[in-house]
């Protein structure tokens, strides 16, 4: 029999014994950034394409969310902080190594752009909006102009912001469940599933919703062959991941993981959404809130099983 | 300059004296430390061993620490001491996450707190509150890069480990087997 | 039995809430703003060191306590030129400053009332305090002479009242210390070689080649130059062999562990001296020059063979013979520790003696890395008058037991307060000062109903630990880092004195011991043994007669003297031994003499029945007995023991680790609180393990209450060692109740 334990009683809060330094404040914040990623990467992909007469509330109606998701997220990282006050020195420097760093200079730029975006958009969305002052009415007209132009970046920055809040879990090596490069990755899709729900439940065109379901459900079949992978990837390597990964396969988190994400968040709502395709009625709103509820809920639970992995020695 | 430590489990007894004198050294919280003594059980009586250790941060060479702070604070000081800089701490946990020994934690005041190898005394040629305590004098201190140093000489003769090598931070604690 | 001295369970006292006195203790908050610069405390910006001895544990390691500027204690460390320290404290000394700044400290002398039929405590002033017992005490005299006056002591204070009590006409004075812990291995010791090991014990063990502990766990037991020096010796290469049923950190560390039945300790010690004579290993010269009675010893032995060991320890005889070749292999630096510890089963006496037999045919004792001699040197007494004779003493509360009885028997004098028809000698005031009776003396039954019968029971201790709960009278001590003391002069290779001075001043209104004893002994109208006004006075005459000043040892903390004569037998010197034929006794005359054996024999002791386990107890190298449970450093290290379960046991009554469970003894005693519960491969599957001091059931320990299971209150089998008075209390066995019991009148 292998006994270990603290001669020295220690028994620090938040770390023995199990670390669990981030609570409901950093999965909530990468569910929403993934959101927004989500939402804004299909935004900018159909403005390029030139469909924006086609996917209406694609393009128009759903960014209204992502800077309202971008905010609250940021918002959240700083309620998680516990030396609030000093929480500008993030940006007085630039470190490439630091995934935090990239996170609080990610989001500077896609805020903003985001906010741009969807303030394009509101006097076509809210008839009596006025913006008053000139420059500002002229500043909309040029983004109306350059929409494509924009789409581009907004593009891009929305990619890495799905897949950043992957990366920023598996660059800490320390915790055997995030120590992979799948995370990004199935980050990225499982954001832009997010957003696509999001885009299903407040989109009233029959068409747009067919064609965003159909991406919806190749997102989730990538999403579920990321997962599966991700679980060999884990049987396959080092003891303390093998030690990681039986936390789902048996564990205390394999309930939850397994009815509420796989299940009710990934293989039914792709059956319901098949099935619409099919030409059965089912509500949208079954489907998309419980990729929704699915989403956040994964989150959740690599966020505090990734904390109660560590290495064995 | 290259600090490093070693530790003699052969002597250890665990009487966590390198905890207390850390703490009055330290003024570190009660209910926190800086470092800490663990104690690994193997075999089935009679055939049993136990292994002894006083861990602290490693300091590592390679710490992901110091990697994957945001703002600069965590950083390296004279001899790779990693040191964390309060006022440029913003308490985003990110190094606690990062680190493979449980080294750190959230000081009640704000900031992120670990060992510092007692830098203070160092820069005065003391060893650390830990090393100068220990009654069976089983930890030694000093700097890797010097030849004449006991470290150096006592990592020479002995057989030694470091904690979870695999995870690649270059720990720079040796405990002499 | 009346309730008399109802024990008063008083919720947090919140007694003596007064100002703080003396600068609060406000270093547990970090208030450094940069870490990467820390004040200076080598002396500059305002910071003070104070040289002071540690009162933590009895081996008083010499040190400095350093003060802010501020006035807080923030650090204790080891004087350099100690021999017994080093310059390194162990843990209990560097968390002394837990002892200062413990919230929970006695603040003001306390006097028990009666009100409305409740018993409580009301604060009193000192004056209050100190006549209420000068009135007892001459009243007891008055009635029943002043030798019914008894001290129960430990550590420094006890100096103060014994002179106290020796002016007032009594001898009455004892340590729990004697019968309940060294008593059988220093009078062994001094049957054999005319002399004990002392404390500091005399072992070299720096220099030795072998050193065999059995029933001694250092490493756990944290006297400090002991520890030291084991981690020496194992850096010099030191074979190290532990017999103990369970896998000490010692044990863990040895070349040889015997993990031996409980209570066959004297079989194995038995068959390695049979080993050691008839395989020819042992010191033949040695024997022939110092020893006597060697012939006998050998026919005594003939018949413990290792065959005959391995039946009675489960200790494989090849195990047996490797052992004891090891020993004769590095005699004479060859140790077999005395142990401390040594109340086990009733017969510890000759389990010691045979310890001391064994040393002395591998001629270890004035030999290096053997025995050494002790040297210190002698501080004079304080000029005063002459102590009066008493009419009687505690040699007269034996009745004829224990008759090689040095020192006095705490269980003698406890019994001689119970009042009986035809009890010539009764004790009925009693002073305990600086140990917790409640917790460390067995017989529980017997000290209770004495305790009921005394005129007066006074208290003096830094803490509210249980024995103030019984008292008429607490009176408030301050630590030591409040106060002058006695110079510490301890006998040992090199002899030193230390000088202890108060760091800060007393907190609240606690008292230094001195300066208590000195008012009671006014009051007394004992003034002349009290020539002084501060204790500053004695220890500033006491320094000028060895050659020192108190402006010099304020300034250096420890002074060495040069030894005067030799630390080891000189090689083939005609050496005599402070026994009566100057020669060590294999063979005990005097034993013989007084009706026992004359030659330790092996007598089996009780086993557990189906069900229960041995219970065995010992020390956490982190605190000291009962003393630290509440120290907010040292439970920061170990908040609770917990019970020590073998894998296999565990499973058999379905254990979890962690779980917590209470514990029941053979007669039924069920212990006050839970224990958590270890499972570990460390203890075998006859035995559980605790550590001593914890279950605490005094409330005003505010950390302390209810924090662990203690070992003492299942301890209801003790067995008398004829010789001595020892108490053994090894032979308790408990078992394990998972649900909570039903709540009884406890004590």
């Amino acid at each position: 029999m292998k006994e270990e334990l603290f001669v020295s009683g220690r028994n620090i809060p938040n770390i023995d014994p199990y670390l669990n330094i981030w609570h409901w404040e950093i999965p909530s914040y990468l569910f929403l950034g993934g959101l927004a990623a989500g939402i804004l990467f299909f935004a900018g992909v159909f403005t390029i394409m030139g469909k924006e007469e086609k996917m209406a509330a694609t393009v128009e109606k759903a960014p209204l969310f992502a800077p309202v998701a971008l905010m609250l997220g940021l918002f959240l990282l700083f309620l998680d902080l516990k030396h609030k006050l000093w929480f500008w020195q993030l940006y007085t420097t630039i470190r490439l190594e630091s995934p935090m760093g990239w996170g609080a200079w990610v989001l500077m730029i896609m805020t903003p752009i985001s906010i741009i975006w969807s303030a394009s958009y509101l006097t076509e969305l809210f008839p009596n909006w006025d913006w008053k002052f000139k420059f500002l009415k002229d500043f909309e007209a040029w983004v109306i102009k350059n929409r494509v132009l924009i789409a581009w970046p907004m593009v891009l920055y929305a990619v890495i912001l799905g897949i950043y809040t992957g990366i920023l879990l598996s660059a800490f090596n320390a915790r055997p469940l995030w120590n992979t490069s799948i995370l990004g990755p199935l980050f990225l899709v499982s954001g832009m599933s997010t957003g696509a729900a999001v885009i299903l439940l407040i989109s009233k065109d029959h068409k747009e919703r067919k064609i965003i379901g159909k991406i919806d459900i190749l997102l989730i079949v990538i999403e579920l062959f990321f997962i599966t992978h991700l679980f060999m990837g884990y049987k396959a390597g080092s003891e303390a991941q093998i030690d990681a990964v039986n936390l789902f396969l048996g564990g205390s988190f394999t309930a939850p993981f397994f009815a509420f994400v796989v299940v009710l968040g990934l293989i039914f709502p792709v059956l319901l959404e098949v099935m619409e395709l099919r030409g059965y009625k089912v509500p949208i709103v079954v489907p998309a809130i419980l990729i929704l509820l699915g989403g956040l809920i994964f989150r959740f639970l690599m966020v505090e099983a990734g904390q109660i992995t560590r290495y064995l020695y | 300059m290259r600090y490093a430590m070693a530790i003699d489990t052969r002597k250890c007894v665990g009487c966590s004296d390198c905890v207390v004198a850390c703490q009055t050294e330290n003024d570190v919280p009660l209910g926190f430390c800086r470092d800490w003594v663990k104690e690994v059980v193997d075999g089935t009586y009679p055939n049993v061993s136990i292994e002894l250790r006083s861990e602290r941060c490693n300091h590592c060479a390679n710490s992901p620490c110091v990697r994957c702070c945001p703002t600069g604070a965590s950083h390296f000081e004279d001899g790779g001491i990693v040191l964390v800089e309060h006022n440029k701490c913003i308490g985003c946990g990110a190094c606690i996450e990062s680190c493979p020994y449980e080294a750190r934690y959230s000081h009640p005041d704000g900031y992120v707190d670990k060992c510092t190898f007692c830098i203070h005394r160092v820069r005065q040629s003391s060893d650390p509150a830990c090393v100068s305590v220990c009654p069976t004098k089983c930890m030694y201190f000093g700097d890797l890069e010097d030849p004449n140093s006991r470290l150096v000489n006592v990592l020479k003769n002995r057989k030694y480990k470091s904690l979870a090598p695999e995870a690649g931070t270059k720990p720079q604690i040796f405990y002499l087997l | 039995m009346q309730t008399r001295r109802k024990f008063i369970k008083i919720g947090a006292l919140g007694l003596g809430a007064t100002a703080l006195t003396g600068g609060a203790a406000n270093w547990v908050v970090g208030a450094s703003a940069n870490n990467t610069l820390k004040t200076d405390y080598k002396g500059s910006s305002g910071w003070r060191r104070i040289p002071t001895y540690c009162e933590v544990c009895f081996w008083k390691c010499a040190g400095w306590s350093y003060v802010s500027p501020e006035g807080n204690i923030q650090k204790i460390i080891g004087n350099n030129d100690d021999p017994q320290c080093n310059g390194r404290l162990c843990p209990r000394g560097t968390g002394g400053v837990g002892m200062y700044s413990d919230p929970d400290r006695l603040k003001t002398p306390l006097i028990r009332v009666t009100k409305n039929g409740e018993q409580s405590y009301r604060e009193a002033s000192w004056e209050e305090a100190l006549d209420f017992v000068a009135n007892k005490m001459k009243e007891i005299a008055s009635k029943h002479g002043p030798e019914s006056m008894a001290l129960f002591n430990h550590g420094s204070p006890g100096k103060y009242f014994t002179h106290l009590l020796n002016a007032f006409g009594s001898n009455n004075v004892a340590a729990p210390s004697f019968a309940q812990c060294r008593g059988p291995r220093d009078t062994g010791f001094e049957l054999t070689f005319g002399e004990s090991v002392s404390s500091p014990e005399v072992t070299d063990i720096r220099d030795t080649r072998c050193l065999v502990l059995i029933g001694s766990h250092i490493g756990e037991n944290m006297h400090n130059g002991q520890v030291q020096e084991m981690s020496e010796a194992i850096d010099k290469g030191a074979v190290i062999i532990t017999v103990d049923p369970r896998l000490s950190t010692a044990a863990s560390k040895s070349k040889f562990w015997l993990p031996i039945k409980p209570s066959t300790d004297l079989a194995l010690l038995l068959a390695w001296i049979h080993v050691l004579i008839y395989d020819d290993l042992y010191n033949k010269e040695y024997v022939a020059m110092y020893a006597e009675g060697f012939n006998e010893l050998k026919e005594h032995v003939k018949n413990f063979t290792p065959e005959w060991a391995y039946g009675i320890t489960t200790l494989k005889p090849e195990l047996i013979r490797h052992s004891a070749r090891e020993m004769a292999n590095a005699a004479p630096s060859v140790i077999i520790h005395p142990g401390r510890h040594t109340t086990w089963y009733g017969d510890d006496v000759q389990r010691s003696r045979a310890i001391a037999i064994l040393n002395a045919i591998l001629g270890s004792w004035g030999n290096r890395g053997g025995i050494f001699f002790k040297e210190g040197i002698k501080i004079p007494d304080f000029p005063r008058p002459a102590y009066p004779k008493p009419a009687w003493s505690w040699q007269d509360t034996l009745n004829g037991r224990y008759p090689f009885a040095k020192e006095a028997v705490t269980n003698t004098i406890i019994e001689a307060s119970i009042p009986k028809p035809g009890l010539e000698h009764v004790i009925k005031g009693w002073i305990v000062a600086g140990t917790n009776l409640v917790v460390s003396i067995p017989l529980k039954e017997q000290l209770m109903q004495a305790m009921q019968s005394l005129d007066l029971l006074v208290v003096v201790d830094t803490m509210p630990m249980e024995i103030t709960g019984y008292a008429d009278v607490v009176l408030p001590e301050c630590t030591y880092l409040e106060r002058y003391d006695d110079l510490r002069a301890t006998a040992h290779r090199e002899p030193t004195i230390a000088l202890r001075m108060p760091a800060v001043e007393p907190k609240y209104q606690t008292k230094p011991a001195w300066w208590i004893s000195k008012q009671i002994g006014e009051r007394l109208g004992l003034g002349a043994y009290y020539n002084y006004k501060d204790f500053k006075e004695v220890l500033a005459w006491q320094l000028k007669q060895i050659g020192s000043s108190l402006e010099e040892m304020e300034r250096i903390g420890l002074k060495k003297y040069p030894r005067k004569t030799p630390v080891y037998i000189e090689s083939g010197a005609d050496f005599k031994f402070k026994t009566e034929s100057g020669k060590i006794q294999l063979k005990s005359n005097e034993l013989l003499a007084g009706g026992f054996d004359a030659m330790p024999v092996y007598t089996p002791h009780p086993q557990p029945e189906d069900g229960y386990y041995r219970l065995i107890y010992g020390r956490a190298p982190m605190h000291t007995f009962s003393r630290t449970a509440n120290n907010r450093n040292l439970v920061a290290l170990m908040p609770e023991n917990s019970v020590w379960v073998n894998p296999q046991v565990a499973e058999l009554w379905g254990l979890r680790k962690d779980q917590h469970v209470w514990l029941k003894n053979q007669a039924g005693v069920i212990s006050n609180f839970s224990v958590k519960v270890r499972i570990t491969e460390r203890i075998r599957w006859d035995s559980i393990y605790i550590v001593h001091g914890f279950g605490h059931h005094h409330k005003p320990l505010t950390y302390a209450f209810g924090r662990g299971v203690n070992d003492t209150e299942l301890i209801s089998r003790v067995a008398t060692d004829p010789i001595m008075g020892g108490t053994g209390m090894r032979g308790n066995f408990v078992t394990f109740v998972k649900t909570e019991p039903k709540k009884e009148a406890k004590l």
